[in-house]
């Protein structure tokens, strides 16, 4: 196996708030291998965009009390700003999730291409950049980019906005691109587009993506591993397959089943029952068993907190349930039909 | 309609630039017919109906990109958000006509030396106190000393404009840094540079110009300008913390951040431009309450000396006349009075041109 390009260890993320700390990600561990696309699916809340941006730095309000997040042989955590600076926009770029806020409004679209470039490239020149930014556009499928290079973001529709923050992502062939929710703002119809160009941006440059998402569909579609979180924490982590597969944790098996398909007989979605749990007081044992259908309330969900532990001895499938082997037996199939189609 | 012709090489070099909104503001391309000269859109006529624009054949050269473009009508001309704001604050009238009145008053002040009939200081002792008059040689009569009062006044004016915008642009300058700064920063930076404009405002304003003025005024107008400057700055600092702190949460703020743009770089290029609007409605302002200010400094004494003539210091001039000598008094107040409307209406179309939610439907 490669080394892994960026590998995060037991990462733990905090807020002070005024009812207290709360612990956003607790012991968060997985690695990103080179080129590959890994999936961090998960509710609202979960900690799967914080996990990402507090290793950036970019969550100024957040404590990391431990963990580490090894960036080619150097931790994240312990670089200067000077040096996470050069990082982020250069072998780290994000895509935000909503297009309309996150490109500025009164600085043309291809202004901002160009002071991406010219960030992270000393010494190129204005025109050089320019013609780059053009280039880039194009690569990311926005007609007549040298026209539209001129133009302020509220000229652009949602779409392309998108389309220009993917450019601008990938302006300095990053290693690593971290696409935070990168459809979620956008029209079904436009998702789809995105999509594509998500896989030209990431042919362009060859990247490892972390893909931040709460749509199993644009999991099924794009993701080589997925790593799924549950309250701050890694709930199961496998290949995209295994997981569609054979989900090993109750609430991936909820995720699946909540699903709307077109290819199965469902006469009503069955959804996880019960809220998220208060970050600020999360349940003791399992965070999930009070809205666990296969828990039933048995002890050790309610008092331990399970192991992220392999399962099974085939492919490297790591789940985070106390009764994982006997979820197997129940023969849980809920995700097969949605990977067929998705892929 | 005719072709288009040949060697028309400006109009189609213009298409690549403007491309469809040529159209779509009602410019057929060459439908004027007008061989050899190009067409200058003057007034916007109405709309070539898509359907003509389609049959036309000397539309042929038009990307087909553009003509979808312009067929679905999809294609807004290319507007800043400053194009959208010069085109409300033109559509403010009184704000426009203080603009050209207010220009029209710099420029005499700027010109001062040409404009004016004699120098400030030029004695006419035949004409001591000498009435306005409209036959004679002094249009707005003498003074105490037979100096052409027109002459004082424009270059009262000259010396109070002066001070007025050089306290605009300094106070601005000091607030906007403070302001970005406590606004960007936050927590202990935002708390030290908060308290400190705090005891700027508790000072009592007018006792500290007066005491300032004496002993380090001198009737210098560089320093008078100075002091103002020094006690002016705190409401655009406040202004301008508000702005950046709600700024500071914005998306492309973060975009940046993640984009790996530095604190300067994210300050200056990506806030400021986005805090531009509050800032200069709050800077024109400045210029208004000035020009009172140095007034009513000068008027008091403390502030330009004689014979330098500004506009507070001629009003104290002519205070102790009483109203046989009425003109001493009138015209440079008229001038004061006339400046700090201007400006007044002029900040207003500012705050309704650039407040965004006063956009309106595309115009």
């Amino acid at each position: 196996m490669p080394d892994p390009i960026l590998s995060i260890r037991d990462l733990t993320v905090e807020f002070n708030t005024e009812d207290g700390i709360v612990q956003a990600v607790t012991d968060v561990s997985y690695d990103l291998m080179p080129g590959e696309v890994l999936g961090v699916v998960g509710e609202s809340g979960s900690g799967k965009s914080v996990s990402m941006l507090s290793i950036l730095g970019l969550s100024p309000q957040g404590r990391i009390p431990k963990g580490e997040a090894v960036y080619k042989g150097d931790d994240l955590l312990k670089m200067s700003q000077k040096q996470l600076r050069d990082i982020r926009g250069g072998d780290m770029a994000m895509i935000f999730q909503d297009p309309m806020t996150s490109l500025n409004p009164v600085l043309t679209v291809g202004n901002q291409i160009v002071e991406a470039l010219l960030t992270h490239n000393e010494g190129m020149k204005d025109s050089e950049a320019e013609k780059r930014a053009i280039e880039l556009l194009e690569v990311v499928g926005v007609p007549s980019a040298e026209r539209r290079i001129d133009q302020y973001p509220h000229e652009f529709s949602g779409g392309m906005r998108q389309r220009a923050m993917i450019a601008m992502s990938i302006a300095n062939n990053p290693s690593v691109l971290i696409a935070d929710e990168p459809t979620t703002a956008l029209d079904v119809t436009i998702q789809a587009q995105i999509v594509e160009v998500l896989k030209a941006a990431r042919e362009e440059t060859h990247a490892a993506i972390v893909l931040i998402t709460h749509d199993l569909g644009l999991i099924a579609e794009l993701a080589d591993r997925v790593v799924v979180m549950y309250a701050g924490r890694v709930v199961e982590l496998s290949d995209v397959f295994t997981i569609f597969n054979e989900p090993r944790h109750p609430y991936t098996v909820g995720l699946m089943n909540s699903l709307a398909r077109l290819d199965a007989d469902q006469e009503w979605l069955q959804p996880i029952p019960g809220q998220p749990p208060s970050m600020i007081a999360p349940p003791p044992g399992c965070a999930f068993h009070p809205r666990c259908t296969f828990s039933r309330g048995r002890v050790p969900c309610r008092t331990d907190v399970p192991e992220l532990r392999q399962i099974g001895d085939s492919a490297p499938h790591k789940t985070r349930c106390h009764y994982a082997e006997e979820l197997a037996e129940a023969q849980v199939v809920a995700g097969a039909a949605a990977l067929e189609e998705g892929r | 309609m005719t072709e288009r012709a040949p060697g028309d090489d400006t109009r189609a070099h213009d298409r690549e630039d403007v491309s469809i909104t040529a159209f779509s503001a009602g410019q057929p391309a060459s439908a004027h017919g007008n061989p050899g000269s190009v067409a200058v859109p003057e007034e916007p006529i109405a709309p070539l109906s898509p359907a003509l624009a389609m049959g036309s054949s000397e539309l042929g050269e038009v990307p087909a990109a553009d003509l979808i473009a312009y067929q679905a009508g999809v294609e807004p001309k290319a507007r800043s958000q400053w194009a959208y704001a010069r085109i409300r604050f033109f559509r403010h009238r009184l704000a426009v006509v203080s603009l050209i009145v207010l220009t029209l008053i710099c420029l005499v002040a700027i010109f001062a030396k040409r404009v004016a009939p004699y120098g400030y200081d030029e004695l006419d002792l035949f004409n001591i106190t000498s009435p306005p008059t409209t036959t004679d040689k002094h249009l707005f009569g003498t003074d105490l000393l037979g100096r052409d009062y027109l002459s004082r006044v424009i270059f009262g004016l000259r010396t109070s404009l002066w001070v007025a915008f050089f306290v605009a642009f300094l106070s601005t300058a000091i607030g906007t840094t403070i302001g970005s700064l406590a606004g960007y920063y936050g927590g202990a930076t935002d708390n030290l540079l908060m308290r400190f404009t705090d005891l700027i405002l508790t000072l009592p304003g007018l006792a500290v110009l007066l005491t300032a003025a004496t002993f380090f005024g001198n009737g210098d107008p560089l320093k008078v300008g100075l002091i103002l400057a020094l006690l002016l700055w705190t409401g655009i600092a406040r202004i301008v913390r508000g702005v950046f702190l709600s700024l500071r949460e914005k998306e492309y703020v973060e975009a940046a951040k993640a984009s790996g743009a530095g604190d300067a770089r994210i300050i200056l290029r990506h806030m400021l431009p986005n805090a531009l609007g509050p800032i200069i409605v709050n800077t024109t302002l400045i210029i208004a309450a000035a020009i009172l200010i140095e007034a009513a400094l000068s008027f008091l004494g403390f502030g330009i000396q004689p014979p330098n003539p500004s506009l507070g210091t001629l009003i104290d001039d002519g205070q102790g006349e009483g109203f046989e000598k009425w003109w001493l008094v009138t015209f440079p107040g008229l001038v004061i009075v006339t400046i700090a409307l201007c400006i007044n209406f002029i900040g207003d179309g500012l705050r309704d041109a650039l407040d965004p939610t006063q956009r309106r439907v595309r115009a």
